[in-house]
């Protein structure tokens, strides 16, 4: 089964956003997402400093089978990007909330979370799909 | 359109498979372990895949020979028993219409497999050229694939026999009170059997299989990552009814006696475009391709030349994992399909660096006696 943690906000396209101590956000793709894609082997992320909108294409994962596109899900600076997936993708794989994490934002308005899902409204969202 | 299941629906839920739809059948493209795991399991010991949405068919009678003649371009009357070999339907323009198995049972009975998806085309088509022979369509068979290095040693402990059965030889075979058809066959790259056998008894034989220590079952991703390493054309990928058996460079299929020149030259669809073919090669053939870096290249991605300009198109991508990088096969012109050419492939606006590569990318390890 997988995890869906309660403190984390969603986005109906799979990515999960957690607001850090220090006012940025950090973004991976949730459990239910790497078990659906499968092996993970290459991740492209965004540029350091590039600036996103939500919904903006943020990146690519690719799994032995498919590619899939990564988005925003709020609007933001990109701070920081996951440089270990670079040769571990498979990080993704094994601790999509932790150590598979993708990118941190400084966020234009942290507000936006709010208009994310919560994690029961997510898997509502997955067990419908 | 409902999903079709195999005869081990419930035996892949049983397993945690995740199931996909895949020609009209609800099949598993993976099992827990995922696709790198049932990949390399496949490699170092025995996988066991369920191919029963393959159709399987038999055509028998007078005149079987002819009728199979007249539709594929290989040596069928020259096919010894419990023999088989890879085959083409051809169409009129030269193209084809699926590729198959074909296995001699007797004089006058051929035991066909096609792919799931074509064989509703496959069957009608047969159909259309009987000519007095017989079709029957094997609904309540299923096909079970085990495939590895340790295959052999496993499935002859429950059938002494294919101890030393060759690669595309086949043999009747009963397992417990069953009636099978043993073929070593498969579609990895690596020695391997194909088992042909009642729907009822499907289940009970794969569990006894993957009690066996040392097989686990696997999907069809893992399947498809393990047929792009050993540089195997998929249906609808490297052949399809454009594509001539020249270009895919399977020509080897077309045998030497319905080629020109043969004891029974032609008489198949497109025989005279395909034989125009052997003379005026095609502009295009298929490479395999070495991804540079990590990031794979996909189906339908578009190749570029030294120059930049669009030559050619990728068929099939993906990452080997016994290759340990991203891999694919792609169609290109001729003067650019020396292994070692630098080429680019277009992804998502973005150049990535290939270079053309001898195929396959993971030598075959087919038992030959």
């Amino acid at each position: 089964m997988s995890q869906t943690p309660s403190e984390l906000k969603y986005a109906s396209s799979h990515e999960w956003a957690r607001l850090e101590e220090d006012g940025t956000v950090t973004v991976g793709i949730t459990d239910h997402a790497q078990e659906a894609l499968g092996d993970v082997v290459f991740v492209e992320l965004p540029e350091v400093g590039a600036t996103l909108a939500s919904g903006d294409e943020a990146g690519v994962v690719e799994s032995v089978k498919a590619a899939s596109d990564i988005y925003a899900p709020v609007s933001g600076e990109v701070i920081a990007i996951n440089d270990a997936l670079e040769d571990s993708p498979e990080l993704v794989n094994g601790n999509p909330y932790d150590e598979g994490w993708f990118f941190r934002l400084q966020p234009a308005d942290t507000a936006e979370l709010q208009k994310l899902l919560d994690a029961e409204a997510y898997l509502e969202q997955c067990d419908s799909e | 359109m409902t999903l079709k299941h195999t005869p081990l629906d419930a035996l892949h839920r049983e397993l945690g498979a995740r199931m996909v739809p895949f020609a009209g059948y609800d099949m598993p493209v993976q099992y827990p372990e995922g696709i790198i795991r049932e990949h390399q399991h496949t490699r170092s010991a025995a996988s066991l895949f369920d191919v029963s949405h393959m159709g399987q068919l038999i055509v028998r009678g007078e005149g079987a020979v002819q009728v199979l003649e007249s539709l594929i371009p290989a040596d069928i009357a020259g096919l010894g028993r419990h023999r088989q070999t890879y085959a083409l339907l051809t169409n009129e323009r030269g193209g084809v219409r699926d590729d198959l198995i074909v296995t001699r049972w007797a004089e006058n009975s051929f035991f066909l497999v096609v792919n799931a998806a074509c064989k509703d085309d496959d069957i009608a088509h047969l159909r259309r050229h009987l000519a007095g022979c017989e079709l029957e369509v094997l609904e309540g068979q299923a096909l079970l694939a085990l495939q590895g290095p340790a295959a052999r040693e496993v499935l002859a402990q429950l059938c002494p026999d294919v101890a030393t059965l060759p690669f595309l030889h086949g043999l009747e075979a009963e397992l417990d009170g069953v009636s099978v058809y043993i073929t070593c066959s498969g579609y990895t790259g690596e020695d391997g059997f194909e088992l042909s056998l009642p729907a009822a008894a499907a289940e009970r034989l794969a569990r006894r299989l993957l009690a066996v220590p040392g097989v686990a079952p696997a999907g069809l991703g893992a399947r498809d990552s393990l047929r792009l390493e050993a540089g195997l054309c998929l249906y609808g990928h490297e052949l399809n009814a454009d594509i001539d058996p020249v270009q895919a460079g399977v020509l080897w299929a077309v045998s030497k006696v319905r080629r020109p020149g043969g004891e029974r030259a032609g008489g198949f669809p497109g025989a005279e475009i395909i034989f125009a073919r052997i003379q005026n090669r095609p502009a295009l053939c298929r490479v395999g391709l070495a991804v540079e870096g990590k990031r794979p290249v996909r189906e339908g991605q578009v190749v570029l030349g030294p120059d930049g300009n669009a030559v050619g198109s990728v068929c099939s991508g993906g990452f080997g994992p016994t290759v340990g990088a991203p891999i694919a096969m792609a169609y290109v012109p001729r003067d650019l399909a020396e292994p070692g050419t630098a080429l680019a492939v277009d992804v998502r606006g973005k150049p990535q660096a290939v270079t053309v590569a001898r195929l396959p990318f993971v030598p075959q390890r087919y038992f030959r006696g």
